[in-house]
């Protein structure tokens, strides 16, 4: 390896262990309860790979390239789209507050 | 692999954009006030870095010829078509107590897609890449299968496609244990800097059957760490094809998505007194460590009819619910809480007693219980709820089990250790469960043999529907 790809690799390997120990930080925080919408929302979150997937799309030539990248869009996009809609409909449901509930649950103590 | 041009700062700012707001998103599902915000936060992140690269694709100069480029494009559009309308319709029409599942199938699209990019990516070359290029392809091969397979399994048993209980591969841990020896064998010799289609095919496929053998032998309790490590185990995978493909937005939410999953693994695994390891082995039914446990195998078990358990809530001044596995797989959760309702009606104060593992994953219980329509302030949390089960006059578990087995503060059980609710110390217990069948771990819950609990055998939902009857009926 020359000394630029070197440098190149630390680069990339540098954003990538600052990600991790942020990923630590940021989660090590969240209450229990909130552990199942987080799974999710992270699960959503790793839907990015869907911006590599069409990288290798567009430089897609041969009929075997162009089919992995096919699919490669479509489970990337299955998991971006479906994981942030599931997170939400989870989440929705802690938002709502006695005020806010349109047809109040009866009486409460 | 990109090429650098007039578009390539804008393009590299918006990532930028979307992985702030993936971290500040994270950040934001801290609070159940802002959790929802927090998801939309990472989502509008999401949806400007997919649309700057979609644009920055297709204003690029044009490399090779014209066809390229529009087939390229078609593949795009079909491909987010599909994915797209399919992630969207699951994800609408799934029940909530059917959302792990989904989860998880959404966790193996992933996985597969960073598969797919590192195998594209070698099919391209031929001869060895670059030793950056050349590990993160092999490891995003080998990551992303086994997280490929793996979750369609732990999908696969959570909705009884296949069965929950551990399934013994024959030969099970020697074949698991060979196909990890050709996956890391195999590994070693393409990093050494050999090219081989072969090779790298032999690897896709030990990995993908990897995945398989891995998940097969786990019990269903456990899935929920399962599909926590294969989570951090695809966004590893996402990192490594950020590596493959030198992409810094991949390489960021890549590794926050390995480091949460991890982190989220090891707090789940901690509740239920397991180690990671231990349940990856898949060796605990294994039942030797039952031994120590004291046998409460002759004392005996006084059993309840529903007139009983009805008049002893309804009388009651402070109720305590303990929810369990049982009562997510019945789908009872509207029983319980019109249950819950028609006792504070009567001035019974009723309180939800959630243990972290509470239902298949920790805050399963919760969303449950919120999609119920129980209010946010009634669901304690066990450190808060545990002291107040000395004041309680009833509590009423259902379809709970290990997670109330006082053996857990003994030593020498397979629970021991474990953090239990102290339900042994309400002044009356209401155990409502289908049969004395054991619980995850094995061993019989002393709870059942206290004297002041009363067994009422029911399914969780028929139970407190039958409870439900009687207590109007007084």
């Amino acid at each position: 390896m020359s000394p630029t790809e070197i440098s190149a690799f630390l680069a990339n390997f540098t954003v990538f262990t600052l990600a991790i120990l942020c990923g630590f930080a940021v989660i090590s925080k969240v209450p229990a309860t909130l552990h199942t919408p987080l799974m999710s929302g992270a699960n959503s979150i790793h839907g990015i790979v869907l911006v590599g997937s069409m990288f290798i799309a567009v430089n897609a030539t041969d009929p075997l390239s162009q089919l992995l990248s096919l699919v490669a869009v479509a489970f990337a996009t299955m998991n971006v789209v479906g994981g942030y809609v599931v997170t939400d409909r989870m989440l929705q449901m802690f938002k709502r507050k006695p005020v806010a509930a349109p047809k109040a649950d009866k009486t409460e103590a | 692999m990109i090429d650098i041009n007039a578009l390539d700062p804008l393009v590299r700012l918006a990532w930028l954009v979307g992985a702030v707001a993936f971290v500040l998103g994270l950040i934001r599902m801290n609070s159940p006030a802002t959790a929802r915000n927090g998801n939309l936060v990472s989502a509008g992140g999401m949806a400007v870095a997919i649309v700057a690269t979609a644009v920055y694709l297709l204003l690029r100069p044009n490399d090779s010829t014209g066809n390229n480029l529009l087939i390229g494009w078609l593949i795009i559009v079909v491909g987010i078509a599909i994915g797209g309308g399919l992630g969207l319709y699951s994800a609408r029409t799934v029940k909530m107590t059917a959302m792990p599942q989904l989860v998880s199938l959404f966790n193996a699209m992933g996985g597969g897609a960073a598969a797919l990019i590192a195998i594209d990516g070698y099919l391209r070359i031929s001869a060895a890449p670059g030793l950056q290029e050349n590990v993160a392809t092999v490891l995003d091969i080998v990551i992303g299968s086994i997280t490929f397979t793996g979750s369609l399994i732990a999908s696969g048993k959570l909705m009884g496609r296949i069965p929950g209980k551990p399934i013994q591969v024959p030969g099970g841990q020697l074949v698991t244990a060979a196909l990890a020896i050709v996956v890391v064998v195999g590994a070693i010799f393409l990093w050494l800097g050999n090219y081989s289609l072969v090779l790298m095919f032999l690897i896709l496929a030990a990995s993908l059957t990897f995945g398989v053998t891995m998940t097969l032998p786990i019990g269903g309790a456990d899935m929920p760490v399962v599909i926590s490590l294969l989570n951090s185990f695809t966004g590893t995978a996402v990192a490594m094809a950020g590596f493959v493909l030198e992409n810094p937005v991949l390489i960021i939410a890549g590794a926050l998505v390995g480091a949460s999953g991890a982190i989220l693994t090891k707090l789940m695994a901690d509740a239920m007194n397991r180690s990671v390891i231990n349940i990856m082995i898949g060796g605990f039914g294994g039942g030797d460590s039952v031994a120590g446990a004291v046998g409460a195998e002759g004392a005996s078990v006084r059993e309840l009819g529903v007139d009983d358990a009805a008049i002893q809530l309804a009388y009651a001044q402070h109720v305590i619910v303990v929810p369990g596995y049982g009562l997510a797989v019945a789908q009872a959760q509207h029983a319980v809480r019109e249950l819950a309702e028609l006792l504070e009606e009567r001035g019974v104060d009723v309180k939800y007693a959630i243990h972290p593992v509470a239902g298949r994953m920790p805050g399963h219980m919760n969303v449950l219980l919120a999609e119920a329509n129980v209010p946010y302030p009634q669901l304690k949390e066990m450190d808060d709820i545990n002291p107040e089960f000395e004041r309680a006059d009833v509590a009423l578990v259902v379809g709970a089990n290990d997670v109330t087995n006082p053996a857990a503060r003994r030593t020498g059980t397979p629970v021991s250790g474990m953090p239990i609710l102290d339900v042994d110390r309400a002044k009356s217990i209401v155990v409502i469960k289908r049969s004395m069948g054991k619980g995850y771990a094995g061993i019989d819950n002393e709870l059942y043999t206290n004297p002041k609990t009363g067994m009422l055998f029911a399914d969780a939902k028929e139970g407190l529907a039958s409870l439900v009857a009687a207590v109007k009926a007084l």
